[in-house]
């Protein structure tokens, strides 16, 4: 079967899955820590869309609030607490560039081939139409799990790790038709204090080693490796 | 009968192709608060440069004089085999999208070559540029044109486009291979982030370094075929992804109706260009990989999402 057999508003949930995985990549490449906020909000708003065409096709009224949740936590307040506190550490025009750029690409691309040979068996235990995504979600995962592995930034690293738990939530709409409610309330609020936590280590690390390049942390002495 | 629709065709490619580049100079002057030049400018310029009598550097070899000549067949040649307002032409069998990017890659070898072979440095220049982008440029086209076939099980042309035609679905890999050749075709017909097509001085120059000492009617055969590049990746954009109002078979009303359609479409590929070429500005030439890298990874994306996203449902 192909797509052409589903109704319309399961096709628009495929682009809507793709153009996930995309600004999973773009979150991945770029450079500029205020536009890679706006992919992570993006990321958000795209979750929330899918959220909202599960509860809307499968009928699941729970997920309506789910798809409220993920939109005004991770499409709004979390973007905007990150750019506050881009601001406030001045790193607006800060520039990371990777070391090997199209080496990391090519290791996210082998990531989302990965993730789609690790769902091959479940997705022949017969999920509805939604199976295909959870590939797609798996590898937002472990793209964000890359981010984090190759950005120094501390608040690249950040993104990854929320870009990680929208993959997370995204796999768990997508194959369970999402979590009981009360799991959901307090993952939204984990993450919330995480982000709050997060924003007082930014201060506490740039205050100790003077800047948020997490890679100077590895050093034990004020030295250098090369003297 | 389907023989005159294949001349026809040929010739609508080589008549229209000035008239595309006319259209985007003038929407461009009036996006600039110009008035700008007459649609038909592009026609007076190739009437006055076949009028010129060509000169050659002492140093050209033969392959300098072939060169336009063979740019300008091979170009035409694969323009022919993109469907401009009909899809069941006689020569269907042979549209076959590698084959039009085959026959783009031995123009565009024939134009460095040309560039090269008189020794100056401008010409070798450009050659190596127009290297660096389209040694970039095709393995990022073939990747989006697999996407595109990998649902149709075809490479043949006019089999995508009738595929398009009757289904019409929303796929995510089809948005990916439409942003991967869009990428791709500003690349290589040269407009605006990767190369200026207006400027004929600049040191950053790809396309017109290498022409830069044609004239005459060469000259005027370089040009017109760089014009016919632009139309047959317009063509190809607007046919393989929006096909609404193309002809599939040659009765003359259907003709008249998917003529009058693709060049409504191409006029608005054309504003489209205009816009872009105006909001952006040129980037540094090694700033060019970088994004025909993002053409390489959207057709990537869009060969794995065909296969997580839309195989096996």
């Amino acid at each position: 079967m192909t797509p052409a057999h589903l109704p319309l508003l399961q096709q628009v949930l495929l682009v809507l899955a793709a153009m996930t995985l995309l600004t999973s990549f773009v979150l991945l490449q770029q450079a500029r820590l205020v536009a890679a906020i706006h992919a992570f909000a993006w990321q958000g708003v795209l979750v929330a869309a899918m959220t909202l065409i599960v509860a809307v096709s499968e009928n699941h009224p729970h997920l309506y609030f789910s798809a409220v949740l993920t939109f005004s936590m991770k499409a709004l307040l979390i973007p905007w607490m990150l750019h506050r506190l881009v601001r406030r550490l001045e790193l607006d025009r800060h520039i990371e560039q990777l070391a090997r750029p199209s080496l990391v690409i090519m290791a996210a691309v082998a990531l989302v081939i990965f993730s789609y040979w690790l769902v091959l068996p479940i997705v022949q235990h017969g999920l509805e139409f939604t199976r295909n995504i959870v590939a797609v979600s798996l590898a937002v995962v472990l793209i964000g799990l890359l981010m984090m592995v190759v950005r120094r930034q501390a608040v690249a690293q950040v993104l990854g790790f929320m870009s990680m738990e929208n993959g997370l939530f995204l796999a768990a709409v997508s194959a369970t038709s999402g979590m009981p409610l009360i799991v959901e309330l307090g993952i939204a609020f984990d993450v919330l204090v995480a982000m709050v936590l997060f924003g007082v280590f930014f201060f506490q690390i740039r205050e100790s080693i003077d800047s948020l390049d997490v890679d100077n942390l590895n050093r034990l002495t004020e030295s250098r490796e090369d003297t | 009968m389907t023989i005159l629709l294949v001349v026809l065709q040929m010739l609508l490619y080589v008549l229209l192709a000035p008239l595309l580049v006319g259209w985007i100079r003038k929407v461009k002057a009036v996006l600039q608060n110009r008035r700008g030049a007459s649609l038909l400018q592009p026609y007076r310029d190739l009437y006055k440069l076949f009028g010129k009598e060509a000169r050659m550097a002492h140093t050209a070899s033969p392959l300098f004089r072939a060169a336009p000549y063979i740019v300008f067949t091979a170009t035409w040649l694969a323009a022919a085999a993109v469907p401009l307002f009909v899809t069941q032409l006689a020569t269907a069998g042979i549209a076959d999208i590698i084959a039009i990017a085959g026959l783009l890659a031995l123009a565009r070898f024939f134009l460095a070559l040309a560039g090269m072979d008189v020794g100056t440095a401008f010409g070798g220049m450009g050659a190596s540029r127009e290297m660096l982008v389209s040694a970039l440029a095709e393995p990022a086209m073939l990747l989006a044109i697999f996407a595109l076939v990998m649902t149709v099980h075809s490479t043949n042309l006019a089999t995508l486009v009738d595929y398009q035609l009757t289904a019409s679905v929303l796929r995510p890999s089809y948005l990916f291979a439409l942003s991967a050749l869009v990428l791709v075709a500003i690349a290589e017909t040269g407009r605006i982030p990767v190369d200026n097509p207006s400027t004929h001085l600049e040191l950053t120059m790809i396309h017109e370094a290498m022409i830069l000492e044609y004239s005459g009617r060469h000259l005027a055969l370089m040009e017109w075929a760089a014009q016919l590049k632009l139309l047959l990746y317009g063509a190809l954009l607007v046919n393989v992804f929006f096909p609404w109002g193309i002809a599939r078979q040659g009765d003359p009303g259907a003709l008249a109706s998917g003529l009058f359609f693709v060049m409504l479409k191409l006029a608005a590929l054309g504003v489209l260009l205009a816009v872009s070429e105006t909001v952006l500005a040129k980037m540094r030439l090694f700033r060019a990989p970088a994004f025909l890298n993002l053409a390489l990874l959207l057709g990537l994306l869009g060969m794995l999402s065909t296969v997580v996203l839309e195989v096996g449902l």
